[in-house]
């Protein structure tokens, strides 16, 4: 166990690393955009007058590497700064919308992991038959469409023809669970419908690469029934890249809503996002990029321990 | 016709116009096809159609466009249509543009002039008070009025006051504005939707962050980008404010806009998607407001840049553009054509007797012959995220200019930065500008030789000659045939080709009335349908 907090430490730190990177390569990014924010802000109807005394309040006749190391400093000590556009504390802007993000995400996951995964040993169990191919073929045209397309096809047959879910995802923070699970449930929908397919794919294909191992043959030629076979002895073998294709899907639920989050008019970090770089909000930018970056660190650092934790040859090494 | 078939048949129009089936337009076409004149039929509209009684109660839920998370409570940047529906509703400004476009009072009860127009009295509602309860006074007034002034002001609507070099009080309810020139619009441009009345603080400064108001109604919750809740203010000082309460729900995407209008999930809509109008029509349960605004799309040319320096080949160019065409094929009918003159028939002291320029290809070539060329290669400039269309707009008029030999260039343009980098940087360009609310405000802002934002680089001694002097007249009759004198030298030597004027264009549950006509100055009534408007039962 000591070589896995070891892997967890050496891992967090090459994270922080990747972090300070990519916080730079943002503000570049941001640098590089056409207008600045006076422009952004004060619109259209803005004179060089006006411009000139927005961008002193904001402090951006400063040269971009100070502003950058004035804003690293804020951060490595907690303090992520104000948006430029509303003064409000970065904090309290984003920690609503990824509280909402992140519900969004766990409820569309706890629907469609165990879904992807019985699916995927139903599958690899009943491989080749009727049942496979029609099981494959849904869940690959759902996740071939985009996600605004099937999140019209479900607002048009759930929402508009039966009336029995609501359009728009309107959320707010004193609504009870009941409420907030049925306004969300068709976005909810419309993610596991996305990810499904990824994941019962990669199950059945973990799995039944396993099924010509010699250890299989033996379980089988003993008498073990198919569908023991495969749980029994194949799935926990399997456990390894199945985790791995999850986490890169819950990276997916919180990082790649915004389209969803616009069908349905959900408010979730993505559209925060969007509204803040067409602003050249930098603080904003700068927090919700960094969030995406770190929410993919953890997980695929949970994965990697998953999948070490899955497998005693791993956990026990010589 | 029988006597009692045309009662019947009377009746039965007058039922489905009040269920509102159908506009005033279409009421008046029917009623004549049915053999009433024409003023009878008018009659009819306004006595017994359109003057349903406003009921009270109702809590009004509106799907607001363009509301971003970005947006503050700060006058001085207001910008986005989501912020101009919300501070008509929640403050309130000296004048107002009433719903048949002309100027009304709103916390000021009545404005005089002194006779050069260089010195202006408002007189203020002495009953008018904030939702915290404070009385709204003079130090009120100057307090907000001096927010958009000044070196330190970051506010868009500075220049709108420059002229203005001094406030005063004169009592707790008359301020006395002191004018460098004499400027007969000042009422006008307290309308504006950035001037809006703040309580004062002890320093001379205004308390815009706390987001009281002296609106009808009262902010109760408010999350930017999200959506905004507000409830009657009881000391409110003026007739209307019917609803209950108002609810404001930022719908950006126009499928999700127009899904919760369908679903009833909003009673009303800021915007509609001109593509998809048509089926929303089709909608029993729904009716769709198309209204004409001031909101002009331009085409300004460098008056100083080769080839444009020539006369002959702007008006070539002005020739050459099938207005009718791109109103019918770009804005779907929802748009009035214009005349390369930037005065909208719904601006006062709009000339009425100017013919429109048609589409003219054999004049076209006969102007641009008249500059020595046999053809001509010009660049258009354009961006989908000025006006969605845009860009098809200008491929739709560079084959209406193929026939009179013009080669037009059409030059899709990055969404970002547009305002920085295109506009009044290349030499044509494709523009869309907000309404202003009388000749003068857009004139001196875009067509005036020496204003920042003359974006044709436009010169004409007369024209400026006579803006100045039309700003300070006080006779109207006189002033409008200085206007229309200043329409004709724009339109047959300015460098602005002007497509049309598009109108705003939303819906509303057809439980939800209004009054017989529409403001021009922004969406939803401009902006005061949270005040005007009614549910009926």
């Amino acid at each position: 166990m000591g070589d896995v907090l070891g892997i967890v430490a050496k891992r967090l730190g090459l994270g922080l690393l990747t972090l300070l990177i990519i916080s730079a390569l943002i503000f570049i990014a941001v640098e590089l955009l056409p207008g600045d924010i006076a422009q952004a802000v004060l619109g259209q109807g803005a004179t060089e007058s006006n411009l000139a005394a927005k961008r002193a309040e904001l402090g951006l006749n400063d040269p971009a590497p100070v502003r950058y190391l004035r804003w690293l400093g804020g951060a490595v000590t907690g303090d992520f700064g104000v948006s430029l556009v509303s003064s409000e504390s970065v904090t309290e802007a984003i920690t609503p919308r990824f509280k909402n993000t992140l519900f969004l995400a766990l409820y569309a996951a706890a629907i469609a992991v165990p879904i992807a995964i019985g699916l995927g040993v139903l599958v690899a169990l009943f491989r080749n038959s009727l049942f496979d191919r029609v099981a494959n073929v849904l869940t690959l045209t759902s996740i071939s469409s985009p996600e605004f397309f099937l999140g019209y096809i479900l607002i048009l047959y759930f929402s508009v023809n039966t009336g029995w879910f609501p359009s728009i995802a309107k959320v707010d923070p004193d609504m009870g669970m009941a409420e907030r699970l049925e306004r969300t449930f068709l976005p909810a929908l419309t993610l596991v419908l996305v990810v499904v397919a990824h994941m019962m794919r990669m199950t059945r294909a973990a799995i039944i690469n396993l099924l010509a191992s010699p250890y299989i043959e033996m379980a089988r030629l003993k008498g073990t029934p198919a569908w023991k076979v495969i749980v029994k002895h194949a799935l926990p073998n399997s456990w390894a890249p199945i985790i791995n294709v999850v986490a890169l899907n819950l990276a997916y639920l919180i990082t790649g809503v915004v389209l969803v989050e616009v069908v349905f008019v959900y408010p979730g970090i993505g559209q925060l996002l969007v509204d803040s770089v067409s602003k050249r909000d930098f603080p904003i930018v700068q927090a919700c990029c960094l969030i995406f970056a770190a929410t993919f660190i953890l997980l695929n650092l949970a994965a990697d321990i998953g999948s070490i934790l899955t497998n005693p040859r791993l956990r026990h090494p010589k | 016709m029988t006597d009692h078939l045309k009662r019947e048949m009377k009746e039965a129009l007058i039922r489905d116009a009040k269920t509102g089936g159908m506009s005033r337009r279409d009421f008046l076409t029917y009623s004549v096809a049915a053999g009433m004149s024409v003023s009878a039929a008018s009659g009819l509209w306004t006595s017994d159609v359109s003057a349903s009684t406003p009921e009270r109660g109702g809590k009004f839920r509106i799907g607001v466009h363009d509301a971003n998370t970005s947006d503050t409570h700060d006058p001085g940047t207001y910008l986005s249509v989501g912020q101009i529906q919300l501070a008509h509703t929640h403050r309130s400004y000296l004048t107002e543009i009433t719903p048949e476009n002309g100027l009304g009072p709103d916390m000021a009860t009545e404005w005089s002039a002194s006779p050069d127009a260089m010195e202006w009295t408002f007189k203020l509602a002495e009953n008018a008070t904030f939702h915290d309860g404070r009385k709204f006074m003079a130090k009120d007034a100057i307090a907000s009025l001096n927010h958009h002034r000044g070196e330190e002001s970051t506010s868009a609507a500075k220049a709108l006051l420059d002229s203005v070099v001094d406030i005063k009080a004169d009592g707790d309810h008359t301020i006395v504005m002191t004018l460098n020139q004499g400027f007969a619009d000042l009422p006008w441009v307290m309308a504006d939707y950035h001037l809006t009345m703040l309580p004062a603080n002890d320093d001379g400064t205004i308390d815009w962050e706390s987001g009281i108001g002296a609106g009808p109604y009262k902010i109760v919750g408010h999350e930017p980008g999200i959506g905004t809740e507000l409830v009657r203010h009881d000391g409110w000082h003026r007739e209307g404010a019917y609803f209950d309460s108002i609810e404001f729900i930022a719908l950006n995407d126009p499928n999700a806009r127009q899904t919760a209008l369908i679903t009833g999930d909003v009673d009303s809509i800021t915007s509609v998607d001109l593509k998809t109008m048509a089926l929303l029509q089709r909608n029993k349960n729904l009716v769709v407001d198309n209204v004409p605004s001031g909101s002009a799309i331009t085409l300004p040319m460098f008056c100083d840049t080769a080839p444009f320096d020539n006369v002959d080949v702007r008006l070539a160019l002005k020739y050459a553009i099938d207005r009718d065409d791109l109103v019918e094929k770009i804005m779907f009918g929802t748009a009035t054509a214009g005349d390369d003159y930037h005065v909208s028939p719904g601006m006062p002291y709009a000339p009425t007797d100017i013919e429109r320029r048609p589409y003219d290809p054999d004049k076209a070539m006969f102007h641009l012959k008249k500059a020595g060329l046999s053809s001509l290669d010009v660049s258009l400039s354009a961006a989908d995220s000025v006006l969605p269309g845009a860009v098809d707009l200008v491929v739709l008029y560079s084959e209406h200019a193929k026939k009179a030999g013009i080669n037009i260039k059409p030059v899709r343009e990055a969404n970002d930065g547009y305002w920085a980098d295109v506009w009044m940087k290349k030499p044509w360009v494709f523009v869309k500008w907000g309404a202003r609310p009388t000749p003068d405000n857009m004139l001196t802002l875009a067509y005036k030789d020496d204003a920042p934002w003359n974006e044709s680089r436009w010169q004409n001694a007369r024209f400026n000659e006579l803006l100045l002097q039309a700003k300070a007249e006080l006779n109207d009759t006189l002033r409008a045939e200085m206007y229309r004198e200043m329409c004709m030298l724009a339109r047959d030597d300015g460098g602005t080709v002007i497509p049309f004027f598009a109108n705003f264009v939303y819906a509303r549950n057809k439980n939800v009335a209004h009054s017989d006509s529409l403001s021009s100055a922004w969406e939803n009534d401009g902006g005061r349908s949270t005040h005007r408007w009614w549910f009926t039962s």
